[in-house]
């Protein structure tokens, strides 16, 4: 008898969770807006990462071709160093995504852990933790973002050179990964608090529904119920959130950039190629627009997916 | 009333601690020497220069020393890299980065809300349609794209406005509308979502029922419910407007608060850091007072005089 | 001439998934100073065909197909448009709802929704409108009216919100008042009191009020007429006493077997079997017929809707063999 509960339990909510997921996916297939914005993302992610293998070097200099109109050779010009735009954008738009994605990762499991481990044992300790995550949302964000990259990216630099002497790891190619990871992190690290809120609401309600009584009385600890019970039903909003939660990671990485204080060459990111096209506007605009309106295009994409997943899964994103 | 505030006031302070801890620790765990700027100084001179500027201390001492001398003698220390003190510093850039950030809100405000208002008014029309199309190119164009396109486009072609610099009151509108539109587009977003709540609620059908006509039920009616989302959202946006102005004054070249905490990461100038960084973090806790303090006003089941929320 | 007299009202529904046949030709009218009961289950169309009457439906999805609804003579209340419409509604036509809770505007004071109707519609001062509305709080049973009417409605219990609607649709002295299940959401015992108040305010008024419920036991209390409602259309009418001692159709006769207080004690409680149709179908025979266990499920008509007839003096009914007694 004991080893069947489980899979008992596992069928449940397998089934649970398919016919939600089928019913969003039916009706999100009605909103072309949303279906048009997965095309987007999808093709621009198939560009960034498959394409780019196949195009020129990003740090190809070459001064004398430099702002070279588009033609055959250079599809949408070259820049002030006569770099090829068109592959810049491209791996540029490797770490763009990553840091959105990556940094979405980071904060949704912290997230979810905090939300869902404050809401689960409530009272004393959900009052407390709650009473931090105020604290912490009263503190603008990007200002100790700024400083955490400052403190993260020194650290990076020296694992770098760690990993290049003892390990031999091509320099190159260590640098370009340690000089993003910062990022993943200064980021995830801050982003998690909305995601708390929601999942704690979300668990605080769960709690108090009969399958969570069944699967209790049915002799499985508190901490199984939570992870295999509870957490699985909070994955609506989360997705939700989570999908809104790219772009906006997306933009404050171009933000740091352009600042100086995101990502270094070789690395280059939208961000930073919006910043050296601005500097060439007045005589060359399209090393503004083309980066300007790949960056824009990939966060529409991503914002209307979320509000169509938003309408699609119907739930409302908790409100604190 | 008063209670409330003071409640609020205090939960303020205990924020800023957090912020202060939070800022003096990566402050002390960034990397780099505050002085290298100077090159070739002796070991001896640095030293001098970290004992001139109380460095040499135990980092608890550091830590416990710069709030009491804030309280007690209202110095904020002084600039490693600059060295001034720091509370000139913001007392120079602050007036600036007020003008900029209240002028950039009340474009926000100005744009967003209208907008948002007759969107939901005229719900799935083309007029919703278009200015949540707008909205969201608010949202997606960030301020360094659209900031050099004014520069370039706007005010090198009308005569008066000037593509950076910070003279004349004119001078505000390019960084303004620059920093405003993004709020603007999330206030349109909030300002929308809020009125077709109120507008779907029973009480507007009551309120049809009694013969208020359609202008009245908006003004009388759903308005004061339906800006209640967005007004919440004045605190928030006002931190957003802080961040968003590191870029725009860079831009402008607008001598305010925000570059000077760029150049301080950059410079590692932890006491301007630190300065900057409260002074920014007591100007957010003032914008979420007001944004209490409005709901309360606006929506009668919120009691100020308990501290519930 | 009767004060309202509506005609073959059709209100449907343009949604996604299909046209929502919610109001499918309802006629019924209103003496002046009596008292019309709608009765039926949720989603029958009682409360759609009188938002209709007042142009309270959102439009799109709803539209008003076809139909008329003469209003003291001259008015077509459907055709009218929205500005003569207004001067009816809140005036001539007074609406209380279901819900009391959300029924009134949190975010105004009671004193400035209760004299709003006089504002508008009788061009009255401040004062003076002041003065009336506390004297119409005063008269639903309001203690202390002159200082409850500077408070906000979520100072108010639901019992007294409840009231202080009834005071805000009856301020006009409106011909009609339209009680959308006015006591559905209150506990048994401010139910009573709220119909008495119903009943105490028209006998001073005059008031002809159309009451929309499910409960029939609301129904024989109040109403002198009753209409049996179900899946957008009327299927009985007569008097409450005629309909309470010979109901016909079998979907009357349903629903008052499953009145517990009719049933014997000790009994399995009856409900009647299965749900209401799905009117974005159009039904081609009786609607009643799936669930029809008290007649003969077996001569109900598949193909042709039954007609609406007089099937005694002044008792009429859908006249489907299966289902008619």
């Amino acid at each position: 008898m004991p080893e069947k509960q489980p899979m008992t339990n596992q069928i449940t909510d397998t089934e649970a969770g398919t016919s939600l997921w089928k019913d969003a996916w039916l009706r999100m297939r009605k909103n072309k807006i949303a279906l048009a914005s997965i095309m987007v993302f999808t093709v621009t992610c198939f560009f960034c990462f498959v394409i780019a293998w196949f195009c020129k070097d990003p740090n190809q200099v070459n001064l004398v071709n430099k702002f070279s109109g588009p033609g055959s050779e250079h599809w949408i010009g070259t820049d002030a160093l006569g770099r090829d735009l068109f592959s810049r954008i491209l791996y540029g738009g490797q770490v763009s995504i990553l840091v959105g994605l990556i940094a979405t990762a980071v904060s949704v499991t912290i997230g979810i852990i905090y939300g869902a481990l404050a809401g689960f044992f409530g009272g004393k300790v959900d009052a407390i933790m709650m009473r931090i995550v105020d604290t912490l949302f009263s503190i603008p964000f990007l200002m100790i973002v700024i400083v955490l990259q400052a403190v993260l990216s020194e650290w990076s630099r020296e694992t770098s050179a760690w990993i290049v002497n003892n390990l031999n790891w091509d320099k190159g190619f260590t640098d370009r990964i340690t000089n993003v990871l910062p990022l993943f992190f200064a980021l995830g690290l801050l982003g998690w608090l909305t995601l708390a809120r929601i999942v704690r609401a979300q668990v605080l309600s769960l709690k108090e529904r009969e399958f969570v009584e069944a699967a209790t009385s049915l002799g499985l600890s508190k901490l199984t119920v939570l992870f295999r019970h509870i957490i699985p039903n909070t994955l609506g909003p989360t997705v939700i959130y989570a999908t809104l939660t790219v772009p906006g990671f997306i933009m404050y990485e171009a933000t740091l950039s352009y600042l100086g204080l995101g990502v270094e060459s070789p690395n280059s990111s939208w961000g930073i190629l919006i910043k050296e096209g601005a500097n060439y506007l007045e005589t060359n605009p399209q090393l503004l627009i083309f980066p300007g309106i790949i960056f824009s295009i990939t966060l529409f994409a991503l914002n209307f997916l979320g509000d169509g997943l938003r309408d699609a899964l119907d739930v409302r994103a908790s409100k604190d | 009333m008063i209670r409330f505030i003071i409640n609020r006031l205090l939960q303020g302070l205990l924020v800023l601690f957090a912020l202060y801890t939070i800022t003096f620790f990566l402050a002390k765990a960034m990397p780099g020497e505050p002085f290298t700027t100077e090159k070739n100084i002796s070991e001896e001179a640095k030293a001098y220069q970290r004992a001139l500027y109380g460095l040499d201390k135990s980092m608890l001492e550091q830590y416990l020393r710069y709030p009491i001398n804030i309280v007690t003698e209202g110095s904020f220390a002084v600039s490693t890299s600059k060295g001034r003190p720091v509370r000139d510093i913001i007392a120079q850039s602050f007036p600036n980065s007020l003008i900029l950030g209240l002028s950039a809100l009340g474009i926000a405000i100005c744009i967003g809300v209208p907008l948002g208002v007759i969107s939901a008014m005229r719900k799935n029309s083309w007029v919703d349609w278009g200015s949540m199309s707008i909205a969201m190119i608010g949202i997606c164009v960030p301020a360094f794209t659209v900031g050099p396109l004014l520069q370039i486009y706007i005010a090198a072609h009308l005569p008066g406005l000037k593509v950076a610099g910070w003279g004349s009151p004119i001078d505000i509108i390019l960084p303004a509308l620059t920093l405003g539109l993004t709020t603007a587009a999330y206030l349109a977003r909030l300002t929308r979502g809020g009125m077709l709540e109120i507008l779907s609620q029973d009480f507007i059908r009551t309120a049809r029922a009694k013969g208020v006509p359609s202008n009245k039920l908006i003004t009388r009616h759903a308005l004061r419910g339906g800006l209640l989302p967005a007004i919440a959202f004045i605190g928030p946006s006002f931190a957003a407007l802080i961040s968003g102005s590191f870029i725009v004054e860079t831009i402008f070249q607008v001598p305010g608060m925000g570059q000077h905490f760029v150049n301080a990461v950059i410079a590692r100038d932890e006491f301007l850091l630190l300065g900057v960084a409260l002074f920014f973090g007591f100007l957010i806790v003032i914008m979420n007072l007001a944004a209490d303090i409005l709901t309360g006003i606006l929506d009668p089941r919120v009691r100020l005089d308990s501290n519930q929320k | 001439m009767p004060l309202l007299e509506v005609n073959n009202l059709r209100t449907y529904f343009h949604t996604r998934n299909g046209i929502v046949r919610a109001v499918d030709g309802v006629s019924f009218s209103v003496e002046k100073g009596k008292t019309i009961g709608i009765v039926g289950e949720s989603g029958s169309g009682k409360s759609v065909s009188c938002y209709s009457l007042l142009g309270l439906l959102p439009m799109p999805p709803g539209r008003i197909e076809s139909g008329e609804a003469i209003f003291d003579r001259n008015t077509d209340l459907l055709s009218c448009g929205e500005k003569v419409l207004r001067t009816v509604r809140g005036k001539r036509i007074g609406m209380i709802f279901q819900d009391p809770m959300t029924s009134l505007n949190p975010y105004m004071r009671i004193a400035d929704q209760i004299i709003e109707p006089l504002r508008l519609h009788m061009g009255m001062d401040k004062g003076s409108a002041l003065k009336k509305a506390i004297h119409a709080l005063d008269e639903v049973g309001i203690p202390e009216p002159d200082n409850r009417i500077t408070m906000y409605p979520h100072e108010f219990s639901g019992g007294m919100r409840q009231r202080v609607m009834i005071a805000m649709a009856l301020i006009t002295n409106p011909e009609i008042l339209i009680a959308d299940e006015p006591t559905t959401a209150l506990d048994v015992t401010i139910q009573k009191q709220i119909l008495d108040l119903i009943k105490k305010r028209q006998k001073e008024l005059g008031t002809a009020v159309i009451f929309i419920t499910h409960d029939l036991a609301v129904i024989s209390e109040i109403c002198e007429d009753v209409n049996i409602m179900y899946a957008g259309r009327i299927i009985e009418r007569a008097s409450a006493t005629e309909l309470f001692a010979n109901p016909r159709h079998a979907y009357t006769r349903s629903l008052l077997k499953s009145i517990p207080a009719n049933q014997t004690k000790g009994e399995k409680l009856y409900t009647i079997p299965g749900l209401p149709p799905d009117t974005s179908q159009i039904i081609p025979g009786c609607a009643f017929r799936e669930r029809n266990q008290i007649g003969d499920q077996s001569k109900c008509l598949t193909d042709s809707r039954p007609e609406f007839k007089e099937i005694e003096p002044n008792h009429w009914a859908q006249d489907c063999p299966g289902c008619l007694s």
